[in-house]
């Protein structure tokens, strides 16, 4: 029981994890209908920016901790923002309107290039953060086994919340928001109603990516090590989440990226680690095939 | 019509309901050989939906689309779509044209044959040792082809680009791909559109030939009344998804349920039921 | 030419100073800013604002250039092609010529008089490369099936050697038919529930795939050896002659039977040899194809999966057998590669193989033969040519993908050839 609890208490926190990088994939899916490859490599980035803004922090001699994680999660998204709309403005927007795999190879392209453009300057070797978010506490003792929930943990699990909430505020309420929806629904007929659509998948792709720093940046602190290809595997673990949840739906990223984090800890936790990621690849082919529309997606419709 | 008519393909209370919404409502009638039996009715009537029901896109909610082969009879609603093409005969064209636009016109009508030409090469094997056996169903092809593109006026571009052709081609050239499947019953969606007045009488003309030349049967969509009216043996009238009249041109003109469906009444039409897109955007943005 | 009104040159400079304040920003943290370990699990910090500057410098310029070409060049006749275009043109008028050069060029290398043993293995790698790049060319050029796992097929191909030599004692020649034939039953197995998915949703699980096996390569060790995966994989004989200096008793090795001094470059050549004559039975097989039923069904299917089933053309076949046939090539490059390197470990074929060889077919344009050849030369040969290249080639590779989708989405030597022309030819209709 206790075992089970602390897995649990893990596979939330990765799960929340995942579930901020789904919603990148699940939004630019739900707009423009590709598949942003290289959304992986943008919570790499974001990982990477905040590894530098950590040592640079220290360097100055910011101390409190809660406000040198404030800077580092506000540099985070607004470097990494950056790399988003890049992204999109050099890789995608050419290519608007033409074939359904153009974008998809065009975004592997970019996923290998920000992959070797991080390992080139940043060098391939494990960045090492030593742990700054320290403490937990002890939830739950019985037969000698202490469930712990680390401060850490607590934070990115509140974080996500509060990101969470915040963003479907955005997306429910706001003058973009309504944009976005409407573009989901029918990007030609939007633009005719003079909604400047390059602005709203920019803001798309800009939102997704913050959130993808952010995911970054917990990574960061909660594994303690960052290289430059951890974009891949967290990458598809994210899409496998958006999938599962139904792709081009918001509570869905949420809901399938905590389930990705909660199968992939009780898989770890009872079965065995080195087939972990294999239950993840299984999912994605098996969700894939059964049900592409996920658990909360509405099912497409083919057109003749 | 001479004599007796042959009855081709017999619709029977075909239903098809989407969501609740009822696009096709309870609909027989039966398209003979020989015969061009025509499906009009104003926009969202239902048409592409019945035409999707008998080429397999959709699968019906309700009801039996039996094709009469000699004397077998082929439940179109149990097979599975590429067999309505390929088993029962049907061939198609599409509203938004449907070429295979990188390759050259004969590659569309080759591609088109792909089942004899497949069984000719012994699955490939005959083909990759350039048997003869295989090299004369590949002559064989190419003139079944040259035959069609004569008769459609398409022989001079027979190496061009299926993309590369003027809008009005392409149709022409859809129909001949349809041709080439050797069908029993060829299905043509809004053959018509897009064409000028000259094309469209051409149109005609042609549809009328390969009636009494192939002896198979034509059912068609079409808004253009020229046409339909001018060469319909029987036409269906659609209207919110239910047979409203089915007969000749002449009963159909005369029929006051008709003349009230199309004229009678102002009120708006409730949303299309069909995923139709009457205005641009074709897939190959190419209008003349 | 007459240069441009004063407008549109500060439209230029705005725009390209634009530009190098974003390249400018970018690049602060990741340029600009180098992490480094100083020991100790600590991290210290390098700057390198110089970088930055020149980064930023070269994004001005490069756009401002770029904007400005493309103005002069809306000025001038739209029927001028675009240089790119010119250069594949070019090219493909020739193709008959340098192809005869190209494949006499292939067949002599061993004996060229700067020819080495180190050439010549450079020359099978790249040679490995082309095969796989012209395998997966049926799947994805041919077919428009997106494989993202490629790499999985050449993996079953290579462990189905290693096994069968290791465990019922098979030599290289007797496990070739039957490497490709389990790589193609692999091909047909993940084909058989995924093909009726969306060309992205396809992509994304064959990538799945190619992941799965990987991590199964890795993780049974009783079978595969796990991550120190097999070795002493046995050496390809000719015609049941070993390359080896001395021959094991009771048979004669290659050097003794044909009176030859034993040179360990023997068995390099002969290996070389391999790999050309499997790579131009791939290309061989590919070019018969296209003019076949198949072949053709696969194209249109690439063009048009709805007509092709109103066309009555069963699509689920059409697409395993482009699966299987691509996977079967892959196997047979496997195959080779456990062969020639003697051992193989799941380190071999991760997702970035995969993502290489799409590469190799991608930049030398879909469906084109000669286009592969020339990026898979580009690709293996770029770390020779200094350290720098070695460093930046997948990056360069990596933005070379994004730039030909861009600019030529078909590839640097897209050009169709079509299957069949009718004869006699039309008058005066020309193809595009």
């Amino acid at each position: 029981m206790a075992y089970f609890l602390q897995q649990l208490i893990n596979g939330l926190t990765l799960g929340s994890i995942y579930g901020l990088i789904a919603i990148g994939y699940t939004m630019v899916y739900g707009i423009i209908g590709m598949i942003n490859f290289a959304h992986g490599e943008i919570y790499m980035i974001g990982a990477f920016v905040s590894v530098t803004a950590f040592v640079l922090l220290g360097l100055i001699g910011v101390s409190p901790v809660p406000l040198a994680l404030a800077i580092v999660l506000l540099t985070a998204m607004l470097f990494t923002a950056l790399y988003g709309w890049a992204v999109e403005r050099i890789a995608y927007r050419p290519l608007r309107g033409s074939s359904r795999l153009a974008p998809l190879i065009s975004a592997i392209g970019m996923s290998i290039f920000l992959q070797n453009y991080a390992q080139i300057t940043q060098g391939a070797r494990l960045k090492p953060m030593p742990p700054l978010v320290e403490g937990g506490f002890t939830v739950f003792e019985s037969g000698g086994f202490a469930v712990r929930l680390s401060v850490l943990q607590l934070l990115i699990m509140v974080l996500t919340l509060v990101l969470m909430a915040g963003f479907t505020t955005v997306i429910a309420r706001s003058r973009l928001g309504r944009a976005q929806r409407a573009c989901e629904q029918d990007i030609v007929m939007a633009s005719l109603l003079g909604i400047d659509v390059d602005r709203v998948i920019s803001a798309t792709f800009v939102m997704g990516a913050a959130l993808a720093a952010v995911a970054g940046v917990m990574v960061t602190l909660y594994y303690g090590v960052v290289d430059f290809f951890i974009g891949f595997l967290a990458g598809v673990k994210a899409f496998t989440a958006a999938v599962l949840g139904g792709i081009g739906s918001l509570p869905g990223a949420m809901l399938g990226g905590l389930l990705i984090g909660l199968i992939e800890a009780f898989w770890s936790g009872y079965f065995s680690v080195e087939y972990k990621d294999l239950s993840v690849f299984a999912i994605l082919i098996l969700v894939l095939v059964f049900r592409p529309s996920g658990l909360l997606g509405r099912p497409e419709v083919e057109k003749v | 019509m001479s004599g007796e008519r042959v009855p081709l393909l017999k619709i029977e209370h075909l239903t098809m309901r989407f969501d609740g919404l009822v696009a096709v409502d309870d609909l027989s009638f039966t398209a003979y050989r020989r015969e061009i039996t025509a499906i009009i009715g104003p926009n969202g009537a239902g048409k592409t939906t019945v035409f999707n029901c008998l080429t397999g896109f959709y699968k019906p909610s309700a009801g039996r689309l039996a094709m009469l082969a000699g004397d077998e009879t082929l439940l179109l609603e149990r097979m599975e779509g590429f067999r309505i093409a390929s088993d029962a005969g049907m061939a198609r064209t599409f509203q938004n044209v449907r070429l295979f636009a990188g390759m050259t016109v004969l590659e569309n009508l080759i591609v088109a044959q792909h089942n004899a030409l497949m069984a000719a090469s012994l699955f490939s094997i005959a083909g990759l040792l350039g048997l003869p056996r295989y090299r004369a169903a590949e002559r064989a092809a190419i003139e079944r082809a040259r035959h069609w593109l004569d008769r459609l006026g398409l022989i001079a571009r027979a190496d061009w680009v299926a993309g590369a052709l003027p809008y009005g081609d392409q149709r022409r050239l859809e129909i001949a791909r349809a041709l080439c499947t050797g069908p029993r019953l060829l299905c043509l969606d809004e053959p018509a559109a897009g064409l000028n007045p000259r094309e469209s009488a051409e149109l005609n003309t042609l549809l009328l030939g390969i009636r009494d030349d192939e002896g198979i049967g034509i059912l068609l969509i079409e808004h253009d009344m020229s046409v339909v009216m001018g060469i319909s043996d029987q036409i269906v009238v659609l209207d919110h998804g239910r047979k409203i009249a089915d007969g000749t041109a002449a009963e159909i003109r005369a029929d006051p349920k008709v003349i009230k469906a199309y004229l009678g009444e102002e009120e708006e039409a409730p949303l299309p039921a069909e995923t139709e897109a009457h205005i641009g955007f074709s897939r190959t943005g190419n209008t003349c | 030419m007459a240069v441009p009104p004063a407008g549109p040159w500060s439209g230029l400079v705005r725009d390209a100073l634009v530009a190098a304040l974003v390249a400018g920003l970018l690049a602060l943290p990741f340029v600009g800013l180098e992490t480094y370990d100083i020991g100790g699990g600590a991290l210290g910090i390098r700057t390198h604002f110089d970088r930055v500057a020149i980064a930023i410098a070269a994004v001005f310029a490069g756009r401002f250039l770029y904007r400005l070409l493309r103005q002069l060049y809306r000025e001038r006749p739209p029927s001028a092609a675009p240089p790119l275009a010119r250069i594949a043109a070019w090219g493909n008028r020739r193709a008959a010529a340098i192809t005869l050069v190209g494949l006499g060029f292939a067949l002599a290398l061993p004996f060229l008089p700067m020819s080495s043993r180190y050439l010549i293995d450079l020359g099978t790698t790249v040679l490995i490369y082309v095969m796989l790049g012209w395998g997966l060319n049926i799947v994805v050029g041919l077919a428009g099936l997106l494989d993202l796992g490629y790499v999985a097929f050449y993996a079953v191909g290579a462990y189905t050697f290693a096994l069968l030599a290791h465990n019922l004692g098979f030599t290289f020649w007797e496990a070739l038919p039957l490497t490709g034939l389990v790589a193609a039953s692999f091909g047909i197995i993940l084909g058989f529930p995924v093909l009726r998915l969306r060309g992205d949703y396809l992509a994304i699980v064959t990538l799945g795939f190619g992941e799965i096996i990987r991590i199964v390569l890795l993780n049974w060790s009783a079978m595969t050896g796990g991550p120190n995966g097999i070795s002493e994989i046995p050496r390809p004989t000719f015609f049941s002659l070993p390359f080896a200096r001395n021959a094991p008793e009771g048979t004669t090795s290659f050097a003794q039977f044909f009176g030859l001094d034993f040179s360990p470059d023997h068995r390099v050549i002969f290996l070389y040899y391999v790999i050309l004559a499997l790579a131009l039975v791939t290309n061989w097989f590919t070019l018969r194809i296209r003019r076949l039923p198949v072949g053709r069904a696969w194209e249109a299917l690439r063009e048009d999966e709805i007509a092709c089933r109103a066309l009555g053309i069963n699509p689920t076949n059409v697409k395993l057998s482009a699966f299987a046939i691509g996977a079967m090539f892959g196997g047979f490059a496997g195959a080779f590669f456990a062969t020639r390197q003697g051992f193989i470990s799941p380190e071999s074929f991760t997702f970035m193989e995969s993502a290489t060889i799409l590469a190799i077919v991608v930049l030398g344009g879909m469906g084109s033969q000669m286009g592969v050849v020339l990026a898979a030369i580009l690709l293996v040969t770029a770390p020779e040519f200094g350290r720098a290249f070695a460093e930046f080639r997948m990056l360069v590779f990596g933005a070379a993908m994004v730039a030909i989708m861009v600019w030529r989405p078909g590839g640097l030597l897209a050009r169709r050839e079509p299957s069949l022309h009718l004869e006699p030819r039309p008058t005066a209709a020309q193809s595009r």
